[in-house]
């Protein structure tokens, strides 16, 4: 597994009129490890994934991806440079076949025009069973193998959830960044989901992973960064994390009174670690 | 071909094409022995296949629900009239002088230029529509349309261009060598009409059509415009360029209503822009839709139901005004049934009529029986 850095945010900062979503985020990646992003609803996950793909501009912030330094300012641009994400709420091409969904992965890393489609140049049907096989072999990879011609909108919720990771998968990223990819699953899912994250791992790539589920988070993770309020407020290895003071009162509440909250704020601090596992929507969503 | 493609299809695929192939060729024949009014009707549908098929890369591939689609036909087939009549050498006294005999351009050239001035006024259209989708696009394409048709009829002022609402005639027809396709033309035994020659022009641009809308779909440019239709962010995550995708769209659909234009007016020798209404727009979003949006197949059904049916029924309704003591005449039938048939197809196929095949639901079945 390599030691280097793959990613690299340095003072991520958003602000949504009145709310300060993010203030001044540092995270670094290593390549090839699983990266948990957890916090309290509302604590601005999503919107830093929102962030780093590109999808809301950030105020400031410096990012690095690949030991180059990338402006995450067109959602499109991001992917090309080599993060793919998932989302939080399935976003799958609904009335596309399954394989048709991965192939719409791998425009990115193709070429083909209005011409090579028009003309059926010898190069462009080569790419075209290029890519055909490649998301086939995406497909299978996830174990969606059988349901290739399926519509996406026909599938189960978690071969949905698969289908989402294949597809991110074939765009070759060197991150693959998952919006609460266990919401919603049984158990039984919730572990097949975890093995296919581990396969991932294994399988050298870099994943950066936003959870509800605590227990999931600290069995997969190498490393696991809290977030409250948009602020950092631990990272580091899952033990390290789940003995640090602050995140015990970000989850559990402290017993002196933290700083004066708007009333309206959720009110995440005084429940207990099984309600912020819940999938409840975020406050912060904007995905 | 997809492996999905069933079995059977595969198998009687080149048999079915050699027997629509026929039937399409003897067509004319057929309906020309009933008269030149039914050879004229097919012409009619052909060139609202085209239209059609044009739509539905942008409505059915795309997702962009574009109302104002006629505008592109109108630019297709002023630019034809104007560089294939004698309107702008009569008005214009420079132009008659470098060109005593009249413009008369040649089509071969005339109508890729249509086809290429259409992608460009639909890339127009596209460009300030970006960020709009489903009603508000719709809103904006509608009001691109009547633009369009009103500079038409305006421009007769304080330059002559398009003649107003007077509309531009003596519109050459095509030529095709030493072949005139504005007469009629002896073959052997068989003699051949004007509208009998034009119908296989069209047929052969209709072809054309049909292959690069269907190259198109099972293409990388194709799913990606799928994608955008599906969902857009989510298309955008995928690392799809949605602006320049869309703009593609846009340019590509408006240069099948260009070259159909362009063929309209030769094949009329006369327009002007009442044949660039609203309506028009209307009818060829209601092909796409009504035939099964985003299959061509469907597409060209639809096309072939709406323009057919009205004649149709022109024939058919004509003992009616009798019947109904001059109440009910035909035009008046015409338009119920057909708002009939459309309300109809709506509640019962809302697909569409001939839709793309569902075979998604029978492999989800298969798959959760085997996993």
């Amino acid at each position: 597994m390599g030691e280097s850095t793959l990613f690299k945010v340095e003072g991520a900062s958003k602000r949504f009129g009145g709310l300060q979503a993010l203030s001044d985020v540092n995270l670094t990646i290593q390549s090839g490890q699983v990266v948990g992003l957890i916090g309290p609803n509302g604590a601005g996950k999503t919107t830093f994934f929102n962030v780093i793909t590109g999808l809301v501009p950030a105020d400031s912030g410096k990012f690095e991806l690949a030991g180059r330094p990338y402006e995450p300012s067109a959602v499109h641009q991001v992917a090309k440079a080599g993060i793919a994400r998932t989302f939080q709420n399935i976003r799958l091409f609904a009335d596309m076949t399954a394989l048709e969904n991965v192939m719409v992965g791998r425009h990115v890393r193709t070429h083909s025009g209005f011409w090579g489609a028009v003309l059926r140049t010898s190069r462009f049907k080569q790419e075209e069973a290029q890519i055909t096989e490649m998301a086939l072999a995406w497909l299978n990879y996830v174990g969606l193998g059988a349901l290739a011609s399926a519509r996406a909108r026909t599938l189960s919720y978690g071969d949905q959830r698969r289908l989402e990771i294949a597809r991110a998968l074939a765009t070759d990223p060197f991150l693959l960044a998952l919006d609460e990819p266990a919401a919603g699953m049984n158990g039984t899912e919730k572990r097949e989901l975890r093995d296919l994250i581990e396969r991932i791992r294994n399988d050298g790539k870099t994943v950066l992973l936003i959870e509800h589920d605590v227990k999931l988070v600290m069995g997969l993770c190498d490393q696991v960064t809290v977030l409250d309020y948009g602020k950092l407020i631990a990272s580091g290895s899952p033990a390290q994390v789940q003995a640090d003071p602050l995140v015990m009162a970000a989850y559990l509440g402290t017993a002196s009174a933290k700083k004066t909250k708007t009333p309206s704020a959720p009110s995440a601090p005084s429940e207990p670690e099984a309600a912020a596992a819940t999938e409840t929507s975020m406050g912060g969503a904007h995905g | 071909m997809t492996p999905s493609t069933p079995f059977l299809k595969r198998c009687g695929r080149p048999f079915l094409l050699v027997l629509l192939g026929l039937v399409l060729l003897l067509l004319p024949f057929v309906l020309q022995s009933f008269g030149n009014a039914w050879v004229r009707m097919a012409d009619n549908c052909l060139l609202y296949v085209i239209l059609a098929l044009g739509l539905n890369i942008v409505v059915g591939y795309a997702g962009l629900l574009d109302l104002g689609f006629v505008a592109f036909y109108a630019v297709g087939a002023y630019l034809f009239a104007l560089l294939s009549s004698p309107q702008l050498t009569d008005n214009f006294d420079a132009l008659a002088a470098a060109f005593p005999n009249g413009l008369h351009a040649a089509w071969w050239w005339v109508v890729p230029l249509a086809a290429l001035l259409a992608a460009l006024a639909g890339a127009l259209l596209g460009a300030p529509t970006l960020k709009l989708r489903g009603d508000y696009l719709a809103i904006v394409t509608l009001g691109f349309g009547e633009i369009v048709r009103i500079f038409m009829n305006n421009l007769d002022q304080p330059y002559n261009l398009t003649n107003g609402p007077k509309g531009i005639g003596q519109i050459d027809g095509l030529e095709i060598g030493s072949l005139s396709l504005a007469k009629t033309t002896q073959w052997g035994p068989l003699e051949i009409h004007s509208v009998t020659l034009y119908y296989f022009v069209f047929l052969a641009l209709a072809l054309l059509a049909v292959v690069v809308g269907s190259r198109l779909q099972n293409s990388r440019v194709g799913r990606a415009w799928m994608a955008i239709r599906e969902d857009e962010i989510a298309a955008k995550a995928m690392g799809l360029n949605t602006r320049n995708l869309k703009l593609l769209a846009f340019a590509t659909a408006a240069s099948f209503g260009g070259v159909a234009g362009a063929l309209f007016a030769a094949f009329q020798g006369f327009v002007s822009p009442e044949s660039f209404s609203l309506m028009e727009s209307v009818m060829i979003v209601a092909m796409v839709v009504l035939g099964g949006i985003g299959h061509i197949p469907g597409v060209i059904l639809g096309a072939v139901l709406l323009t057919a049916l009205p004649e149709v029924l022109r024939y058919v309704s004509t003992s009616l005004p009798a019947l109904t003591g001059g109440r009910l005449d035909a035009s008046i039938l015409r338009q119920l049934l057909i708002a009939l048939a459309i309300i109809g197809v709506m509640l019962w196929r809302p697909r569409g009529l001939w839709p793309a095949p569902e075979h998604g639901k029978a492999m989800a079945n298969k798959g959760a029986v085997n996993g």
